[in-house]
């Protein structure tokens, strides 16, 4: 009983099985036989989201004692305990895939696993946190609603989930930024100050220019990936430019300019060598972000040891009785 | 200790409102029964998504596999007597 | 003093305790031991700013002298703040935190329970709200004192110190003034006196199964009810009024 379809079948027929079902836009389930490369993209791409979610806790973390308003503490709050519980959702959906949790974690902390170069930057003022909200999860949901639709059953459930939560949080960072341009001369000098420092990075989260790209061709074919990183980057940028423009916020782009005829946006040439130098450890904040995880990881041993330890207490106790 | 920090995994299932299916949501690490229902309701209710929680180990679950879906399913496809459609009812007959 | 003034220092003091422990809760943000604490931490801020919104701005409207909630959380200095000093304790490590919450929130639940009977109806209202949501806090927090508390040796450790460090400050809860005699007279508040003995009797019934010592009888803090703070309450303040104090003419 249970053929194991591996033995029974010849691998290429397996393939050729899969890529059948993807292309005709099948859901494929953690049991379903799938490729390894298959397995190992979703692993690297899950869990640099997971991670992205957890780290990008730190930066707006960064300013909830100090948030100006009852309301603002609170809206700041939920939205950065939704970046947990979603980094919370993919950990779960890449654990379909047989690498667990903790392992994950190692890998981030070897570095072995990346997430969003977006979050190795700073939030110096009150601003930031708009600008976070409106640009860098405004870019995270252009992102996420393509991957709604990815061929990873578990993964395309976790994203329809995030993104009916996310809705609020570009929501919440537009206002921010609104408030502070209706503001005083200060306020309006941060969310400019802001807006300076958070777009580029924002635009360099698409990742490189689709002729750069070192793992799409299979992520396509698999229907892992739907839309490439350029036409993402457009669309964000499309959208964006006129909600800058409509409350008097400059964008920091010398060269960008209406195209009337492509319907959209030309921009200015995005800087790779500090996108480079950032994946690669040198951002304001690599450093940072990555001690912080790993000490509350260390920190935080001593009650996951504990829970556990009561756990086999209890079950000890349990055998006893009987 | 085990080499594993972070406690067993929970699978969460969810019922909506009262007299509705449960349906799974996803999963939450947890050491015991308590926790892990704690844990889904404070990761999977945070917009009142839900009134009644189950949470099972991951380990109890047990599932079939994908290469015997023929075995399993397909034989239900040509039994459509189970179908009320199946049956003609003679002209008139009312409340069947 | 006036039943007006004593109520606008009641809910004042409502205002300050849910106020201070929801900041110290916020600064858990990112720091959980594992991700599920991480989310259930903030549960609790978020519960308790809530709260705070709601009484300081009833306490607002009571005072009347054009105060909102946000004037009241954010421009006032140390000693004008009501909130027990268990409230403002740093939040220390995981175990010190659950055992501060244990204390709080099981004496909240028992508040919360009788002030849903008040004749006040705002304060009858929001503490019915309430309730529901400290019976969680308490459950919660007693379920990881009991997990800590019999675990490893380490755990017992932390938590018994925990215990020992925050206990001096649980008196101060059930501190009974003016305010407190002249709002139970008309039916509005709670005598807190009345709740010490089923307090008592749940922590120790905790401590029991987490196989904790209660401790001895020693010196009780107190001051809260006059202003008098811990050195700490003013760094949790200077922090948390930033933006507004910086810059008193923005709104945000």
């Amino acid at each position: 009983m249970g053929n194991d379809q591996s033995t029974m079948v010849a691998p290429d027929e397996l393939l050729a099985r899969f890529d059948a079902r993807t292309a005709a836009g099948d859901a494929i389930e953690a049991k379903d036989w799938m490729p390894d490369a298959y397995r190992k993209h979703l692993v690297r791409q899950m869990s640099q989201h997971a991670h992205s979610e957890v780290i990008g806790m730190q930066p707006e973390g960064n300013w909830v004692t100090r948030a100006p308003s009852l309301r603002a503490k609170q809206i700041l709050l939920a939205k950065i305990q939704d970046e947990g519980g979603h980094g919370l959702y993919l950990y779960s959906a890449a654990e379909t895939l047989g690498i667990s949790r903790d392992e994950m974690i190692h890998q981030l902390h070897s570095g072995k696993a990346k997430y969003s170069n977006i979050f190795n930057y700073p939030t110096l003022n009150w601003a930031d946190i708009g600008a976070i909200g409106w640009l860098v999860d405004g870019a995270a949901i252009v992102n996420q609603v393509s991957l709604q639709r990815t061929s990873y059953g578990p993964y395309s459930r976790a994203m329809v989930r995030i993104c009916k939560e996310e809705s609020f949080h570009q929501r919440q960072g537009y206002e921010i930024m609104t408030y502070m341009m209706r503001g005083t001369a200060e306020q309006r000098e941060m969310a400019q100050d802001a807006m300076n420092r958070w777009w580029w990075p924002s635009l360099m989260m698409f990742g490189p220019h689709d002729g750069d790209s070192p793992h799409s061709a299979d992520a396509f074919k698999w229907k892992i990936k739907r839309h490439t990183n350029d036409e993402l980057r457009q669309k964000f940028i499309d959208k964006t430019v006129p909600q800058a423009e409509l409350i008097g916020l400059k964008v920091p782009d010398a060269d960008l300019k209406w195209n009337e005829e492509k319907q959209s946006y030309t921009y200015g040439k995005i800087n790779w060598d500090e996108f480079h130098r950032v994946i690669n450890g040198n951002g304001p904040c690599n450093k940072q972000r990555m001690e912080h995880h790993i000490k509350v990881h260390n920190d935080g041993a001593w009650v996951r040891e504990a829970a556990t330890a009561y756990k086999n207490k209890q079950n000890a106790q349990k055998t006893n009785l009987n | 200790m085990a080499t594993d920090t972070q406690l067993d995994t929970w699978e969460v299932f969810m019922q909506a409102k009262a007299g509705a299916n449960f349906i799974h949501q996803g999963s939450v690490h947890a050491s015991d029964g308590k926790m892990a229902l704690q844990n889904a309701r404070d990761t999977y209710t945070r917009r009142s998504e839900g009134t009644s929680i189950w949470v099972v180990p991951t380990t109890a679950i047990v599932a079939s596999d994908p290469a015997d879906a023929d075995m399993l399913y397909d034989p239900a496809n040509d039994k459509i007597y189970r179908l009320p459609t199946f049956y003609t009812m003679p002209e008139g007959a009312k409340q069947i | 003093m006036t039943r007006e003034e004593a109520l606008f220092k009641y809910t004042l003091r409502l205002g300050d305790n849910a106020l201070i422990l929801s900041q110290r809760l916020s600064e858990w943000c990112s720091y959980g031991p594992i991700l599920e604490e991480d989310l259930a931490m903030t549960n609790f801020a978020l519960d308790l700013i809530g709260r705070a919104q709601a009484f300081l701005g009833y306490a607002a409207q009571l005072e009347g002298i054009g105060n909102t909630e946000d004037t009241l959380a954010f421009r006032r200095s140390e000693r004008q703040y009501y909130n027990n000093q268990i409230a403002e304790l740093p939040n220390g490590d995981f175990g010190h935190t659950m055992v501060r919450q244990l204390f709080i929130s099981s004496f909240e639940q028992l508040l919360f329970s009788q002030l849903r009977n008040s004749k006040d109806e705002t304060i009858a209202a929001v503490a019915a709200k309430t309730l529901k949501e400290v019976k969680y806090h308490a459950s919660h927090a007693g379920d990881w004192v009991i997990r800590l508390g019999d675990g490893t040796d380490e755990s017992s450790r932390r938590v018994q110190q925990a215990v020992n460090a925050i206990w001096p400050y649980t008196a101060e809860q059930f501190e009974m003034d003016e305010v407190d005699s002249l709002l139970v007279a008309e039916g509005i508040a709670v005598d807190l006196q009345s709740l010490y003995a089923d307090w008592k009797n749940h922590i120790a019934a905790v401590f029991a199964e987490a196989k904790i010592a209660m401790p001895g009888e020693c010196y009780m803090q107190t001051g809260s009810r006059q202003g008098i703070h811990t050195e700490h309450l003013g760094h949790l303040l200077s922090e948390m009024q930033y933006l507004q104090r910086a810059y008193p003419d923005a709104k945000w």
